[in-house]
């Protein structure tokens, strides 16, 4: 048995799935003229149901009553409180925040130019369809002004929603043409933000933490790792028997291993595999390095999928126009592939943005390993906090995913992937 | 590109598309004016897969010399001796003892592995395959209820909610001494949980045996049913004829075994739990956390496959007046399968690699267990390449059964 058939048995369940439906937004409670009517068709339309809907409605309401009084009376959240910096930005140094605040500005112009863009194109947008959309994230900023114990972080937070709100206009005037170059744009905004982070003097990555080290894991994970993706995607598919068993093998091997394995390997190997006497990279390149690793491999079988949607005529009409090769692929078949990933791309950065929990195993202090960190400070040392710091990170993560996986269920809708 | 130059290239895959670059039909390779070589698109392409594989094996082989440099300089041996030296560490749980070799440790690694993603998957499969049902429910407070456990679970990192569940739940359960008695059912305490189990006596191995042994029948009988059906269209009644033959012998194995299996019930004595299974918290916080997990996901495909189904095909199932049993169970509900099998074989392997993160709660699995063996001074690429190794075997057999589920459930050409 050859290499690659050895290797194909394993891959059944990476082959691109097809396409769920997505979830049933529409299917809402069924629409009734009055609230009695509402309830008779909604909850008790038999009898066996009736008793359902009272089982889960107690039950729910126990939960609901329980969690309410656990966030409103018996949480302790001073250590949050006490913390929040901690929790955001780890060791970044405080003389520095000003940095931040920087970042934070150029990520609003650019978010606000590229939401105005995008309502340019698509003639207007409902502001109160977006605050819904945006109501987790909202959620945490008030979650976090509240527990910030000054008046500034509010003034600045307004403040950068007026830059978004420059940048929406901006974006609006834009001429039609920056439409097509929107992914140039954020990345412009990443690379902007992360600039004024580092540059002159500034903050390396070695001493970021908290939320700040977990979206830089994630987006430098993904934006890193999106070519190599790509490459591997189109080895896979190449006429080259020896490209293709090569891509194979290394998509398969990192598909087969947990994520902590590779970040374990990383953090104990990075160092073994460079030349001697060259300086062994630090904690945040080396777990950064594992993520790539480990990205390319699943933005490959992401990508594969759609090249595997592109219409064979595609191809076969630009080999009757007598394009080259190389020609047909960045011309004629990677633009479309790109187009109908995207959404899938957007799963792809949530599931990172999710695994970037697990750098805490080498003591990376991402946003999940300050909630443990935090809990053997002197002031609150064995007084069983994980509860309350744990709550507060899956906060934070839960917002930002479901956003984000909302937007991509969106996103789906009007690239129409699946439908054409 | 001048398809007249062209041969016929061997692509090593039959029935995998060739890639764009495959010139158009050639000739037989026999033309006896061959263009010179550096214009030939056979030997062309044979030069190109040269470089890449140089390049390739030029930079694997240049790491493979650092590594080799700088262990060489650290004194690390690249040999796999260590595998038979005593190991020198204690494993919770288990009788693994310091003198015996470190190869035994991490089969005890793989062992627990197994052992909580096999239970994880079956249970993570019942509770998705629940939700996800209950997710397309005409009630609107079960619909509700399961979309936000869904949306909540499923966006969370699975790490965090192992740690919740190991250092907010069960160890903040009550001491040993104060454990709750839930209905003499379960013993609940934040040194080991205690479950109901079975007891096993005497003959309990015969037992195992005459089970397997009824399955096998049960199932020989109801292929004979369904074959009699398929032949002669009399009503197979297959479950029925296959479950009450397991039975039988099931319930004629106990008698004659005299009970070799009775049901065990946890309950707390003094500062020991007596009786049912017990579970150490990393166990049960492990579990847990990987089952509500992985049923988030599994719930998503449940309802995804469902609803996957061509609506013509329930139409149809209605005008020909099928009951809603029958729909479901002969119409919807077999197609479904077919459409959910690759997504969920893909959440059984996110479990089993999952399951890796036992590491962050001291579950002696293998991550945990190759950890400890490489703070015990034993070499760490050796020990890391054993633990890859070890799960790249588990996540391809996987594969190569539900490959085999898939390919029985694909559907004949037609």
């Amino acid at each position: 048995m050859r290499a690659s058939d050895d290797l194909r048995l394993g891959t059944t369940s990476t082959a691109p799935q097809e396409p769920l439906p997505p979830p049933p937004e529409e299917q809402t409670a069924v629409r009734a003229g009055s609230p009695g009517e509402w309830l008779r068709v909604n909850l008790f339309p038999t009898p066996v149901n009736g008793l359902l809907s009272v089982v889960m409605g107690s039950v729910l309401a126990y939960v609901v009553y329980r969690f309410v009084r656990y966030v409103f009376v018996t949480g302790r959240w001073e250590i949050v409180r006490v913390n929040l910096r901690v929790f955001l930005l780890g060791r970044f140094p405080p003389d520095e925040l000003a940095r931040v605040w920087g970042a934070i500005f150029i990520a609003a112009l650019v978010a606000g130019m590229v939401a105005g863009v995008s309502s340019h194109r698509r003639g207007g947008g409902d502001l109160r369809a977006s605050v819904r959309r945006a109501a987790p994230l909202l959620l945490v900023l008030v979650v976090l002004l509240t527990f910030s114990r000054t008046w500034l972080p509010a003034l600045l937070t307004v403040a950068s929603f007026g830059v978004a709100g420059i940048g929406h206009l901006l974006g609006k005037v834009a001429p039609p043409k920056l439409s097509r170059r929107l992914p140039l744009l954020a990345l412009a905004g990443v690379l902007g933000a992360y600039v004024v982070l580092t540059a002159f003097g500034g903050v390396g990555w070695a001493l970021w933490g908290g939320l700040l080290l977990t979206l830089f894991l994630a987006l430098g994970g993904i934006v890193i790792s999106f070519p190599f993706g790509v490459l591997l995607a189109l080895g896979r598919r190449s006429s080259f028997p020896a490209i293709r068993v090569v891509c194979v093998a290394y998509i398969e091997l990192i598909r087969g291993v947990p994520l902590i394995t590779l970040i374990f390997m990383a953090f104990l190997m990075v160092g073994f595999f460079l030349p001697p006497r060259f300086p062994t990279p630090d904690l945040t390149t080396r777990v950064l390095i594992a993520l790539i690793l480990f990205t390319a491999a699943y933005v490959a079988e992401v990508v594969r999928g759609g090249l595997q949607s592109v219409p064979r005529g595609q191809i076969e009409a630009a080999q009757a126009i007598g394009l080259s090769p190389l020609k047909q692929t960045y011309k004629i078949v990677l633009p479309q592939a790109l187009r109908n990933v995207i959404p899938a791309l957007v799963g792809q950065f949530i599931s990172l943005f999710k695994d970037t929990s697990l750098v805490a195993f080498v003591g990376a202090l991402d946003l999940l390993n300050v909630a443990q960190v935090v809990t053997s400070q002197g002031a609150f040392l064995a007084q069983g906090l994980a509860a309350e710091t744990l709550s507060f990170v899956s906060l934070i993560y839960w917002a930002c995913c479901y956003s984000m996986s909302r937007a991509s269920q969106r996103l789906e809708k009007r690239l129409g992937v699946g439908e054409r | 590109m001048s398809p007249e130059t062209s041969r016929p290239v061997a692509t090593g895959a039959p029935g995998r598309g060739t890639g764009a670059q495959r010139p158009g039909a050639g000739g037989a390779g026999a033309r006896p004016d061959r263009p010179p070589p550096w214009r030939d698109v056979g030997v062309l392409r044979a030069v190109a897969q040269m470089v890449f594989l140089v390049a390739v094996g030029a930079l694997l082989w240049w790491l493979w010399s650092n590594l080799r440099t700088n262990l060489a300089s650290s004194g690390i041996t690249t040999s796999f001796n260590y595998l038979d030296r005593p190991g020198g560490f204690d494993i919770r749980g288990s009788d693994y003892r310091p003198s015996q070799a470190i190869r035994a440790a991490i089969a005890v690694g793989l062992v627990n592995t197994i052992r909580v993603s096999a239970v994880g998957i079956c249970l993570a499969l019942l509770i998705g395959t629940l939700v996800g049902i209950a997710r397309l429910s005409p009630n609107w407070l079960l619909r509700r209820s399961a979309a936000l456990y869904v949306e909540t679970l499923r966006n969370i990192p699975v790490l965090v909610i192992i740690i919740f569940m190991y250092s907010a739940v069960l160890l903040r359960l009550p001491a040993i001494t104060e454990a709750i008695e839930l209905l003499g059912l379960g013993v609940f305490s934040n040194r080991s949980v205690g479950l109901p189990w079975v007891e096993t006596a005497g003959d309990a191995a015969a037992y195992l045996g005459v089970l397997v042994a009824g399955l096998f029948t049960a199932i020989a009988v109801a292929a004979v049913r369904s074959r009699r059906f398929d032949r002669t269209g009399t009503p197979h009644h297959r479950l029925l004829w296959g479950c009450g033959i397991f039975l039988a012998v099931a319930a004629a194995g106990f008698l004659a075994l005299g009970g070799p299996v009775r049901p065990s019930f946890p309950a707390l004595e003094g500062r020991l739990i007596i009786g049912g299974v017990q579970l150490a918290p990393a166990f049960a916080a492990l579990l847990t956390a990987l089952t509500l997990y992985t049923a988030s996901h599994i719930a998503e495909i449940v309802r995804g496959s469902i609803q996957a189904v061509p609506k013509g095909q329930t139409e149809a199932a209605n005008a020909i007046a099928l009951s809603s049993f029958q729909r479901l169970r002969y119409v919807v509900l077999p197609q479904a399968f077919r459409i959910a099998v690759p997504p969920l074989s893909n959440q059984f392997l996110n479990l089993i690699k999952n399951s890796s993160l036992a590491a962050f709660i001291g579950f002696p699995e293998m991550v945990t267990i190759t950890n400890t063996i490489i703070s015990n001074g034993n070499p760490a690429p050796q020990s890391i390449a054993v633990l890859m190794a070890a799960y790249l075997v588990l996540a391809l057999s996987i594969s190569l059964v539900t490959n085999l589920v898939n390919r029985s459930l694909a559907l004949e050409a037609r």
